[in-house]
C-alpha cells in the first residue's frame, strides 16, 4: 500500500507544482505582459458584447505568436515574414492604425470593421479567417485589441461613410473607370494590367517603413478588405491607412468611383467577372479604338 | 485488487514492503527533482525579457509554414479545436492564398517527429503464473521505456491538393504506415466535396489519434477497439483503414459529414485477407451556446464484412486476400463534444452499440455448423472523458468507460463475459509552447477491469477460468513522460 501511497503522492504534488508553474508567468513568448494602456474595453459588434478580460486569454492562445505580447507585431513569428516576399508583417496593434475601415481615413474603425477583418483575415498574408471562432470569441478579441493603445480611449471611431447604390455596370460606366484609372495615375503602383507591376511599386513603402506590394488584380479574387463591388468602392472612399494607398473621397464623385470599381472588375481575369466579359464584347466590336494605359499615353485620354 | 501475497511470513512481507517503499520514495523522489528542474528552468527564464523569435530557429511543420502557435489549432496538442478542425477539413489549407508550396521558402521542413520517452509501471492481477494459487497471481512490470516514435509529414502538394504521410515506429522497432493520402480539396469550387484516397483515420467524431492519453491501458479507447471473446472479426473503429472518403464541411466546419468506401482488410495494406468492402458514415452539428462554448453533436454507422474462411492450397494453407463466407457486423453510435465555462471544460460523450453475425461472434466457418446455442453477439459501450483547460498550458484529463454485452456469442458464456470498465486521469503540462515545438509533461494513470479476457492493452498474460460470472481482471498503468513534438 505504501508503494500506492507513493505513487498518488507524486501524481498530485507534481500536479501541485504544475498548477503552481500554470499560475505564475513562464517561459518566453508565453510570459506575456499585457501592456494594457487602458482599463477594460467593450466591442459591440450586432447584438454581440466582447470584453477584454474575456479576450485575453484568447488572444495569447490564437494571436501572440505573431502580435506579439505587448500587440507591437514584433511576436516571435514576426521575423519569419519577409515583406519582399508578400508577406506583411503582423499588425501593430499599439498604434491603432488599420487598413479596412468603414470609416474616413485617418479614423479609428468601427468594432464592426475589426469583427469583419478577424473574421475575413487578410489574402496572401498569414493572418487567417478567424471564422471557426465563435462570433462572441471574435467580439472579446476586438475588445482585446482596443486595450493596447489610449488613442481608443481619447478618439472616438469615426462615422461610416454612405455608400449611394451602385450603377448598372454598363460600358460607358467601365471605360469612364478606365480613364480615371489612366487619370489618377493608378497604373503607377497596380500596372497598366493590373498586375501590382507599375513603375512605382518597388519604391512603395508602409508606415512602419516596410516594403509592400501593390495588389494583383490578374490573380486575386478577394481582396484585402472583402470580396464585393461594396468592399472595392469603400477602399477607394478610405483608403488603406498605413499604407500608400490613399483615400479618393475628396478626389472624385461616388459615381466616379463606381466607375473605377466596374473597370477594376475587369482586371481579374483569373475569375472571369461579368464586367470583363462586357469589356470584352466591345473591345472586340472596336479593335484598336482604346489608348493603352501607362507612361505613353497623354494624360486624361 | 488482488495482491501478490497469498500468506507466508508477515515478517518477511514487512521487509519487503519496506524495500519496496524506499525505491518508491526514491523514485518519486527522482521524478519530483526532475520535474522541478523544469520548472526551476522556467523560473529562470520568465525573469529574462521575453526571447526575440531568433533565437528559436527549430520550426516543426505547421507552425514553421504558418507562424500560428500550437494552441490556435489545438485546446492543448495534440487534441485539435475548432479552428484546428477546419484548417484539417480545408485540406491543410488557412485559404489565404499563400497555401501552396510555391510560397514556402525552398528551406521549409515540412516534417514534423514526436516521441515520449518515460517511465511506466504496469500492474495486473488475477494472472495464471506458473505457481500462482488458483485465483491467479499478481504480474508486474516497471521501468524507463520509450513510446513509439511518429514522423509525419503533410501539407499541399498544390492549391486544393493536400496529403499526410505518417510513417510509424513502435517501441520495439517495428515499422508502419499510420496513415498515407492524398485529398482533393473543394472540387466543384465547393466546400461540400473533398475526396481522400489512401490509408486514413475514419472520420471520427471524438479522434484516437489527437487524444491526450498515453498509457497503456488508457492510451486508446477500449470500445473503439473492443470484439467478443471469442470472435474472429479484426474491426476497430480506431483503426485506420485503407480506402476513399468523401467530406464536406461548412465554411466554419459547424456542419460536418463524410462517408467512407474501406477495405474489408482493417487497415492493414497487402490485401491480407478479404476482398469485399466495408462503408462508414458519419454527420456532426454544432452550435454556439453563449458563454458555455462550441457544442457539436453527430452520429456514425459503420457496416462491414469479414470472411469466415478463405481458399487454401497445399493441404489447407490460406491464400491471402481470398476470403470467403463473408458475415456481416455493424457499429452505430453518436458523440458530443461539450464546452462549459467558457469553453475551459470539455465533455466527450461517446455512446456504441455493435453487433457481429453469429458466425463471426464463434469464429464458426460459414460452411461449418454452429455450435450449439451459438447467437449473434451484441454489445453496448461508451465513454464520459473530461478536460479541464486550466490554462493554454495545462490540461487535466479523465475519462470514464464501460462496455457491457447484451448478447453472448454462446448462451452457455457467463453474462458478463467481455464486460469492461475502464477509469484514466491524468494531466498534461506545457512547459513551452512555442509555435515551433512543443514538450508536455504527462502524467496519467489508468485502471481496466475486464471480464474473462485479457486486458486489450496486452497487458496480463491471460485470465482465469470463468465459472458462473467471471472474476474481474484489474490492470493498472501509470505513467510519467516527456512528450515531446518537433
Amino acid at each position: 500500500m505504501k508503494s500506492i501511497t507513493s505513487v498518488v503522492a507524486f501524481f498530485f504534488g507534481s500536479l501541485g507544482l504544475a498548477l503552481a508553474a500554470g499560475t505564475t508567468p513562464c517561459f518566453a513568448q508565453i510570459d506575456i505582459h499585457f501592456h494594457a494602456v487602458t482599463g477594460p474595453m467593450e466591442a459591440r459588434v450586432g447584438g454581440l458584447t466582447g470584453h477584454s478580460s474575456d479576450g485575453k486569454a484568447l488572444y495569447r492562445r490564437f494571436c501572440v505568436g505573431c502580435h506579439g505580447a505587448s500587440g507591437d507585431g514584433n511576436g516571435e513569428n514576426a521575423i519569419w515574414f519577409d515583406p519582399t516576399l508578400g508577406f506583411a508583417k503582423p499588425r501593430d496593434f499599439t498604434v491603432a492604425v488599420f487598413k479596412c475601415r468603414s470609416t474616413p481615413s485617418g479614423t479609428l474603425p468601427t468594432d464592426e470593421d475589426l469583427f469583419d477583418a478577424l473574421t475575413r483575415g487578410f489574402v496572401t498574408t498569414n493572418m487567417p479567417e478567424w471564422r471557426p471562432l465563435s462570433g462572441l470569441d471574435r467580439a472579446d478579441l476586438v475588445a482585446f485589441i482596443k486595450t493596447f493603445s489610449l488613442r481608443w480611449q481619447t478618439d472616438k471611431a469615426g462615422t461610416p461613410i454612405a455608400i449611394p447604390p451602385e450603377p448598372p455596370a454598363k460600358i460607358e460606366s467601365i471605360l469612364h473607370g478606365r480613364e480615371l484609372f489612366q487619370k489618377m495615375e493608378c497604373w503607377k503602383c497596380h500596372g497598366p494590367e493590373g498586375r501590382g507591376d507599375g513603375p512605382s511599386a518597388a519604391t512603395l513603402t508602409d508606415s512602419k517603413g516596410n516594403p509592400i506590394r501593390p495588389y494583383d488584380f490578374t490573380t486575386g479574387e478577394r481582396f484585402k478588405c472583402g470580396v464585393s463591388n461594396r468592399d472595392l468602392y469603400r477602399i477607394f472612399m478610405t483608403g488603406l491607412d498605413g499604407t500608400p494607398m490613399p483615400s479618393f473621397a475628396d478626389t472624385i464623385k461616388p459615381e466616379e468611383a463606381w466607375d473605377l470599381v466596374h473597370f477594376l472588375r475587369t482586371l481579374q481575369v483569373s475569375i472571369k467577372t461579368p464586367e470583363l466579359a462586357t469589356f470584352k464584347q466591345w473591345v472586340s466590336a472596336h479593335p484598336g479604338q482604346l489608348k493603352p494605359i501607362g507612361q505613353q499615353a497623354p494624360s486624361g485620354n | 485488487m488482488g495482491s501478490q501475497y497469498s500468506g507466508g511470513d508477515m515478517g518477511e512481507r514487512a521487509r519487503h514492503l519496506a524495500k519496496k517503499s524506499i525505491l518508491w520514495l526514491a523514485l518519486s523522489l527522482f521524478l519530483g527533482l526532475l520535474l522541478f528542474a523544469v520548472i526551476l528552468a522556467d523560473s529562470r527564464s520568465a525573469s529574462a525579457e521575453p526571447l526575440p523569435g531568433g533565437n528559436v530557429r527549430a520550426i516543426p511543420a505547421f507552425a514553421r509554414k504558418y507562424g500560428l502557435p500550437c494552441s490556435a489549432c489545438h485546446t492543448a496538442w495534440p487534441e485539435l479545436n475548432n479552428f484546428g478542425q477546419v484548417f484539417r477539413d480545408n485540406g491543410y489549407q488557412l485559404m489565404n492564398d499563400r497555401d501552396s508550396p510555391i510560397w514556402q521558402n525552398p528551406s521549409y521542413w515540412p516534417i514534423t517527429f514526436r516521441m515520449t520517452p518515460n517511465w511506466h509501471r504496469e500492474r495486473t492481477n488475477h494472472q495464471p503464473v506458473d505457481g500462482a494459487p488458483p485465483n491467479g497471481s499478481v504480474v508486474e512490470q516497471h521501468g524507463f521505456d520509450l513510446s513509439g516514435m511518429d514522423v509525419w509529414t503533410a501539407g499541399t502538394l498544390y492549391k486544393n491538393i493536400s496529403f499526410s504521410l505518417l510513417p510509424s515506429l513502435d517501441s520495439d522497432g517495428t515499422f508502419g504506415f499510420e496513415n498515407a493520402f492524398v485529398r482533393f480539396d473543394n472540387l466543384l469550387n465547393s466546400r461540400w466535396v473533398n475526396v481522400k484516397f489512401g490509408k486514413f483515420e475514419l472520420d471520427n467524431l471524438i479522434s484516437e489519434k489527437r487524444f491526450l492519453f498515453l498509457s497503456a491501458n488508457g492510451g486508446f479507447y477500449q470500445t473503439y477497439h473492443f470484439v467478443p471473446v471469442g470472435a474472429s472479426n479484426d474491426f476497430g473503429l480506431g483503426d485506420n483503414q485503407i480506402g476513399v472518403e468523401l467530406m464536406g464541411h461548412s465554411a466554419n466546419s459547424y456542419t460536418r459529414y463524410s462517408a467512407s468506401l474501406v477495405s474489408s482488410n482493417s487497415g492493414n495494406p497487402g490485401l491480407p485477407s478479404n476482398r469485399t468492402y466495408d462503408g462508414y458514415v458519419t454527420f456532426s452539428q454544432a452550435f454556439q451556446v453563449g458563454r458555455l462554448g462550441l457544442q457539436r453533436l453527430g452520429g456514425y454507422a459503420y457496416a462491414g464484412r469479414r470472411p469466415t474462411f478463405s481458399q487454401t492450397f497445399g493441404g489447407g494453407e490460406p491464400i491471402p486476400g481470398t476470403g470467403l463466407g463473408n458475415k456481416s457486423f455493424y457499429r452505430v453510435g453518436f458523440a458530443g463534444d461539450l464546452y462549459i465555462l467558457q469553453g475551459k471544460w470539455e465533455f466527450l460523450p461517446f455512446f456504441l452499440h455493435g453487433y457481429d453475425n453469429v458466425f463471426l461472434g464463434t469464429a464458426t466457418p460459414a460452411n461449418v455448423p454452429l455450435p450449439a446455442g451459438a447467437q449473434a453477439p451484441k454489445w453496448n459501450g461508451g465513454f464520459i472523458e473530461t478536460h479541464y483547460y486550466y490554462s493554454p498550458q495545462l490540461v487535466l484529463t479523465g475519462r470514464y468507460e464501460i462496455i457491457r454485452m447484451s448478447r453472448q456469442a454462446l448462451t452457455s458464456n457467463p453474462s458478463n463475459l467481455g464486460d469492461i470498465d475502464a477509469y484514466t486521469a491524468g494531466y498534461r503540462w506545457y512547459p513551452i509552447m512555442f509555435s515551433r515545438a512543443g514538450l508536455a509533461w504527462h502524467n496519467e494513470f489508468s485502471l481496466v477491469k475486464t471480464a474473462g479476457s485479457i486486458p486489450l492493452s496486452g497487458n496480463g498474460v491471460g485470465s482465469i477460468p470463468c465459472t458462473a460470472t467471471c472474476p474481474g481482471v484489474w490492470s493498472q498503468s501509470l505513467l510519467f513522460g516527456f512528450d515531446f513534438d518537433f
